[in-house]
C-alpha cells in the first residue's frame, strides 16, 4: 500500500534540563502497525514522542528514521514522511476547519509557491477520511471536543505522512467519541497502511486498539510487543504500582485490565494476589 | 504517498470552490485596501490649506517646477505622506508579525515596550547627544534589539508563556516612556513638538532625511518578512504543531524578530511610536479578511491607510493640528481597554 518505513532508537537518552527521563532506550517500530504507548504519569510517554518527531534533541543515542538520523533530516523533509498531532495545539480564533485542514500542507509547499489541486485533493482525501467534510466551513472554535479532534486529526492527515505520531489523542473526550477518534486511526492504519504511534492513558482502549504495545516504567522501557504479551499483571504491577486482574475482553478478545483497590474488591478477585491487595474489603459490586 | 484517494469527487469540487472563493474574496479586500491606501495617499499630497490639483502635484513628483507646489508639495507634503505610508507600512506588519508569533492580540510590539525603546533611545541621542539622521536609527534599532531580548529573557522560563511577557512588557514600556519624560524635561531647547513626537509621535517637520530609510527598511525587512508568512500561519498553531510541520521554530522566531524589530526601530526613529498602529493594525485585517490565510500584508495596508487618515485628520479637522500620535491613541486605547476585559474573562488569540 505505503513504502513501510523503519523508525527506531539507538541507545536513546532524553531529559529536561538536569532531570533524565529516558535513558538507554533501544526500540525499533513496527511498519504498519498502531503501536501504543502507555505508562504512569511523568514516565516519559509525551518525551519520547516529541523526540522521536524531531522537537526535542536527544541527550544521548539518536533517533533514526529509515537509516537516517531524524534531528539531521531537514524539518520539511521529515514532515513529508513524519507527522505529530502534540497533545494541545492551539486553535486560532475563527479559523475554519478548511483553513485549519489546509495548513497542514505546509511542508508540501514553499514560501511563495501557489496552492496547487495536488493540495486541494490532498485536503478533501483528508475531510473525507475523517467524515468532516459537512464542516468545511465552520469555525473550529464552535465545534464539539469530538467534531474539533476529528478536524486536527484531518489537518495532520492532509501532511500525508506514512507515520503519524499521536499524543493522547482521546484526552477530553468522551468514552463515544474516544471509540470514534480510535477507531478512525485503526480506518487509516487498515486502508493506507498507515504507521501509528500514539500515547494513551486508558490501558483498555490501549490493549483494544494497539497491535504492539511499548510500557514506560522511570527510567526506561519496561516491556515491548504484541498486545498479549505486554499487557499483563506483571507490567501494571510494575508500571503502575497496582495490583489488576488480566481476563480477556468479551467484546474484543484482548486483555482487559480490572484494576484492585483498596475498596470493592471481593475475596475471590484478591486471591492469588499479593497478602496486601488481599486485605481489601470484601464487598460485592456488580 | 501516492496519490490521495479521493471517493466522492463531489468533496474535491466543494474544497477547490470554497478556497477559490475565500482566495479571491480576500484578493479583492487587499486590492480595496490599496485602492484606500492610494486615494489617502494622493489626498494628503493634494489637499491641504491649499488645494493643488492632481497634474500640479503630478508635475512635482515628475521633478518640474512648478511655483508654489514646488515647495509646499515636493518639499514638505510628500516627504510628510511618505514617511506616513512607509512607518505605517512598518508598524502594521511589524505588529501582526508579533501577534501572531506570540498568538495574542496585547502582544504588539507597541505594547510590549519595543517601540519605547526605539523611542527613548532616539529621544537621548537626538535631545542630549545632538545625534541626527543614520546615527538616530542605529541607536533606536540596538535599543529595540536590546528591548526585545530584555523582555524575553526576563519572560523565559521552560518557553516564553504570553501573559508572563505581556506583563513584562507593558512594565518595561512604561518605565521607559517616564526615561523619555524625564530626557524631555531635562533638554534645554525643550519643545512641544519634539517631545509630542517622542511620547506619542508626530510627522511634523517631515524631511526627506528622516523618511528615505525608513523606505529602505521596508524594502529590505518588508520581504524577509512575507517570505515567513507561511511558518508563521503554521506558529500560529503552536510550536509542536508548528515544527511537526516542517518549521524551524526557533531560527524563524530570530528572523522574524529582527527584521520586525528593524521595522520599528526605523519608523519610529523617524515618527516617534504612532500610538497604538501596530496594536491596531491586525485586529483590523483581521476583522476584514478572516484568520483563514496570512494577515502580514493586509495589516501592513491597514497600517498604512490609518496613519495617512490620522495625520491628515490631525492636521486639517481641529482648530488646533494635533500630531498624528493623538489621534491614533483616541481609536486605539478604547480598544486597548476592551481588549484587556475580553482577555481576563477568556484566554483570548488573535
Amino acid at each position: 500500500m505505503t513504502a513501510s518505513h523503519t523508525l527506531s532508537t539507538e541507545d536513546l537518552t532524553l531529559g529536561y534540563g538536569d532531570r533524565v527521563v529516558i535513558e538507554g532506550l533501544d526500540l525499533t517500530l513496527a511498519a504498519g502497525r498502531i503501536t501504543v504507548i502507555v505508562g504512569a504519569n511523568a514516565c516519559g510517554k509525551s518525551t519520547l514522542l516529541r523526540s522521536m518527531s524531531r522537537l526535542l534533541a536527544p541527550r544521548a543515542g539518536r533517533v533514526v528514521l529509515d537509516g537516517r538520523e531524524v534531528h539531521r533530516t531537514p524539518a520539511k523533509e521529515l514532515a513529508r514522511t513524519l507527522g505529530l498531532l502534540p497533545q494541545s495545539p492551539v486553535t486560532p480564533e475563527g479559523i475554519t476547519v478548511l483553513d485549519l485542514v489546509g495548513r497542514g500542507r505546509h511542508p508540501h509547499q514553499r514560501a511563495f509557491s501557489r496552492w496547487t489541486a495536488k493540495d486541494d485533493a490532498a485536503v478533501a482525501a483528508a475531510l473525507e477520511a475523517t467524515h468532516t467534510t459537512d464542516l468545511m466551513d465552520r469555525a473550529v472554535d464552535e465545534l464539539s471536543g469530538g467534531q474539533r479532534q476529528r478536524v486536527w486529526i484531518a489537518m495532520a492527515l492532509a501532511q500525508q505522512t506514512d507515520l503519524l505520531l499521536l499524543d493522547e489523542p482521546t484526552t477530553f473526550l468522551d468514552i463515544s467519541h474516544q471509540i470514534e477518534v480510535l477507531d478512525l486511526l485503526t480506518d487509516l492504519n487498515r486502508s493506507r497502511g498507515t504507521t501509528i504511534v500514539m500515547v494513551l492513558h486508558d490501558l483498555n482502549l490501549a490493549a483494544r486498539y494497539a497491535d504492539r504495545l511499548i510500557a514506560l516504567a522511570s527510567g526506561g522501557l519496561h516491556a515491548a510487543g504484541s498486545t498479549a504479551e505486554v499487557m499483563t499483571e506483571d507490567t501494571v504491577r510494575t508500571v503502575y504500582g497496582m495490583e489488576s486482574r488480566v481476563i480477556e475482553d468479551p467484546v474484543s478478545g484482548r486483555p482487559l485490565v480490572l484494576p484492585i483497590g483498596r475498596h470493592h474488591t471481593t475475596a475471590a478477585a484478591t486471591a492469588g494476589s499479593t497478602p496486601s491487595a488481599a486485605a481489601g474489603h470484601h464487598e460485592a459490586r456488580p | 504517498m501516492s496519490a490521495p484517494a479521493v471517493d466522492a469527487p463531489s468533496t474535491l469540487r466543494t474544497v477547490t470552490r470554497t478556497r477559490v472563493r475565500g482566495a479571491l474574496r480576500r484578493r479583492l479586500i487587499v486590492l480595496a485596501l490599496l485602492v484606500l491606501v492610494a486615494a489617502a495617499f494622493v489626498t494628503s499630497l493634494m489637499a491641504g490649506h491649499t488645494f493643488y490639483p492632481a497634474h500640479d502635484v503630478l508635475r512635482v513628483v515628475m521633478g518640474e517646477d512648478v511655483p508654489g507646489a514646488s515647495f509646499t508639495v515636493g518639499r514638505l507634503r510628500l516627504p510628510r505622506a511618505v514617511l506616513a505610508l512607509s512607518a505605517g507600512f512598518s508598524f502594521g506588519l511589524a505588529g501582526v508579525t508579533f501577534q501572531t508569533m506570540l498568538r495574542n492580540p496585547l502582544a504588539s510590539p507597541d505594547i510590549i515596550g519595543i517601540s519605547a525603546g526605539a523611542s527613548t533611545a532616539a529621544a537621548i541621542a537626538i535631545v542630549i547627544f545632538s545625534l541626527g539622521g543614520t546615527e538616530v536609527s542605529v541607536v533606536a534599532i540596538a535599543a529595540a534589539l536590546g528591548v526585545a531580548l530584555l523582555v524575553y529573557t526576563l519572560a523565559f522560563r521552560d518557553g516564553v508563556a504570553g501573559t508572563r511577557l505581556i506583563l513584562i512588557g507593558i512594565g518595561v514600556s512604561a518605565l521607559l516612556d517616564s526615561v523619555t519624560s524625564y530626557v524631555l524635561s531635562q533638554a534645554g531647547e525643550w519643545d512641544l513638538q519634539e517631545a509630542m513626537r517622542w511620547l506619542t509621535g508626530s510627522l511634523n517637520g517631515t524631511t526627506w532625511d528622516e523618511t528615505v530609510p525608513t523606505v529602505l527598511a521596508v524594502l529590505v525587512l518588508g520581504p524577509v518578512l512575507l517570505s515567513r508568512a507561511r511558518s508563521l500561519s503554521a506558529l500560529s498553531l503552536g510550536d509542536d504543531t508548528a515544527s511537526a510541520l516542517g518549521v524551524r521554530v526557533e531560527r524563524t522566531r530570530v528572523v522574524v524578530i529582527v527584521a520586525a524589530v528593524g521595522l520599528i526601530a526605523f519608523a519610529t526613529a523617524a515618527a516617534g511610536p504612532i500610538a497604538f498602529v501596530a496594536f491596531l493594525s491586525g485586529p483590523i485585517a483581521a476583522r476584514l479578511v478572516g484568520t483563514g490565510g496570512s494577515l502580514l500584508v493586509p495589516a501592513a495596508l491597514v497600517g498604512a491607510l490609518l496613519v495617512l487618515v490620522a495625520d491628515f485628520t490631525g492636521q486639517y479637522a481641529f482648530d488646533t493640528r494635533y500630531p498624528v500620535g493623538v489621534v491614533t491613541g483616541v481609536l486605539g486605547a478604547p480598544y486597548l481597554v476592551y481588549l484587556i476585559v475580553r482577555t481576563n474573562r477568556a484566554g483570548g488569540s488573535l
